[in-house]
């Protein structure tokens, strides 16, 4: 009879500490912001790494790390300041592998590197917001201000609304660009638009996981979701799905054991993908 | 005369130095059936981007259905069966019945809706062309033939009056290539549709077309196939194999 009612006093442990734990209020506003951004994260990574451009996110990140420094420097809120100066990058990768003779791949390079640059040169030269602006290299999501919260919902708002209305546009210049020329969609502006997306979605994830970290939420559900899914509509669900537990996962066992956040969600991402691999080939 | 629905004004095309299309004018009417021929690098497929408005031209006018290439709007009146799979991404998680719907996108305004009444178009223009089981598999699983059946589907969901295939038949071993000529020559004489095709086998496409556009980045001959068979006509544009095997396969 001892062991069932210890196992029944451990559970009854592990329930109030969980029902503890969602009662923080930092811990509400990451699940809150970090449910929207891992969904956004997901869908735009899933058009972006079937147009091969996996990495611009990468890009856009490092770039933002520039861009946050710059605020920092000003005085002013740094995502106010992220945003334009990232969507400006992403429209430049786009135009300067377009009319440049520059692979995209190479454009995503300068982009970045220039963006890290500027970052280290701002912070060498102001001496006083280092501590802050290295904290936003690998993120803090528990630590997610009210303003940030708003802002986060707000634009993944956007941003679904926007895939919504332009998802067969999307999805058509994303399987075959010619052929959807052919059918009238207007492929440069979904070009354009995908990139400003990419930039809004890298700015919030920065938050979450932080710049180093950034690329692997818009990668990892969308490679997952592609080992098992074989309609795009289905291969879209399961990547917002994959992103949202992945996020809630994380974020709960990165409180409980005392580790990252960020990284903690990128290993539970990691996780998913490592199953859905060995599940297809085991059963495929 | 039928209706013109391409007039090809002295067009030239040129890429960077190179100069693809050299001052090529052609009219298509309504109905025709007209094989695209000529030798590798001779700007067959630059000449059917163009006429697709897919490619900007160096000079010259392209008037599709009454309409100026470049402000060319009736996208559904067209539609286009691209080299075989040469834009296709094998991992692409999409099914044969969304990739068949994006033919469907022409005739819509955004925010661009696949309605309950668009998916019965589209099971039903599978089911003409033989493939309605096929409607869940995804594209990449299928053979080439397949593929090519899918891809036709998805040119003629939107019920164009111009189709453009770009080589179909390269993939196809000789009966899919028989029975995908049957097809679109059905298309051409019970529906209407016009049609220009690309094709290498400038033999082959004899037992099929109306007209031959035989060009060599100049217009090398445009007119019915019976006149360019005449050993006379042409004779000095062609090896003599060309002509041989045009003039077997017509008859």
């Amino acid at each position: 009879m001892k062991k069932p009612i210890i196992i029944l006093f451990g559970i009854s442990i592990i329930n109030m500490e969980i029902i503890n734990f969602l009662q923080y209020s930092f811990v509400q506003k990451a699940f809150l912001a970090g449910s929207f951004v891992a969904v956004v994260c997901s869908i735009l990574g899933l058009f972006l790494v079937l147009r091969k451009m996996s990495l611009i996110g990468d890009g856009l990140s490092h770039v933002s790390f520039g861009a946050i420094a710059l605020g920092l420097f000003f005085g002013f809120y740094p995502f106010y300041v992220a945003i334009p100066v990232v969507m400006i990058a992403s429209f430049f990768i786009l135009k300067i592998s377009e009319k440049a003779k520059i692979y995209g791949d190479a454009a995503i390079g300068i982009v970045s590197s220039v963006g890290i640059a500027g970052g280290v040169i701002l912070a060498s030269a102001s001496n006083g917001f280092n501590v802050d602006l290295f904290s936003y290299l690998f993120g803090n999501i528990l630590a997610i201000s009210n303003t940030e919260v708003i802002l986060s919902i707000v634009l993944s708002l956007i941003v679904m609304i926007l895939v919504y209305v332009f998802y067969w546009d999307l999805f058509s210049a994303t399987f075959d660009e010619e052929y959807a020329k052919t059918t009238g969609v207007k492929t440069n502006f979904i070009n354009i638009l995908i990139a400003f997306l990419t930039a809004i979605t890298v700015i919030l994830s920065v938050k979450m996981v932080g710049v180093m970290l950034v690329s692997a939420l818009l990668i990892l559900p969308a490679v997952t979701a592609l080992q098992l899914s074989k309609k795009f509509q289905v291969a879209l669900l399961m990547s917002s799905f994959i992103s949202l537990f992945s996020v809630l996962l994380g974020i709960t066992f990165s409180f409980f054991l005392d580790l990252p956040t960020g990284a903690m969600i990128v290993m539970m991402n990691f996780l998913f993908f490592c199953l859905t691999f060995f599940y297809r080939k085991v059963f495929d | 005369m039928n209706e013109i629905i391409i007039d090809v004004k002295n067009v030239s095309i040129r890429f960077g130095q190179n100069k693809v299309i050299d001052d090529i004018s052609f009219q298509v009417e309504r109905g025709d059936f007209i094989g695209l021929a000529g030798p590798n690098g001779a700007g067959k497929t630059t000449l059917a981007k163009a006429i697709l408005c897919l490619l900007p031209l160096e000079s010259g006018t392209i008037t599709l259905f009454g309409q100026h290439g470049a402000r060319f709007n009736y996208f559904s009146k067209i539609g286009y069966l691209p080299q075989k799979n040469s834009n296709l991404n094998s991992i692409f998680p999409a099914s044969v019945e969304e990739v068949v719907s994006l033919g469907l996108l022409a005739a819509k305004k955004i925010p661009k809706v696949i309605t309950k009444s668009d998916q019965s178009k589209v099971r039903k223009t599978l089911g003409e062309l033989g493939i309605l089981k096929l409607k869940n598999k995804m594209l990449s699983e299928l053979s080439g033939g397949q593929q090519q059946r899918v891809l036709l589907a998805r040119a003629l969901v939107s019920e164009p009056e111009l189709l453009v295939f770009d080589e179909p038949s390269t993939a196809l071993d000789p009966a899919s290539r028989n029975n995908f000529f049957r097809l679109i020559r059905t298309l051409n004489r019970k529906k209407g549709i016009t049609i220009i095709l690309i094709t290498h086998d400038t033999g082959y496409i004899g037992n099929y077309a109306n007209k031959l556009l035989y060009i060599d980045r100049r217009l090398v001959y445009f007119g019915e196939i019976s006149a360019f068979c005449k050993p006379k006509k042409g004779g000095h544009f062609f090896e003599k194999t060309d002509n041989h095997i045009i003039w077997h396969q017509h008859n």
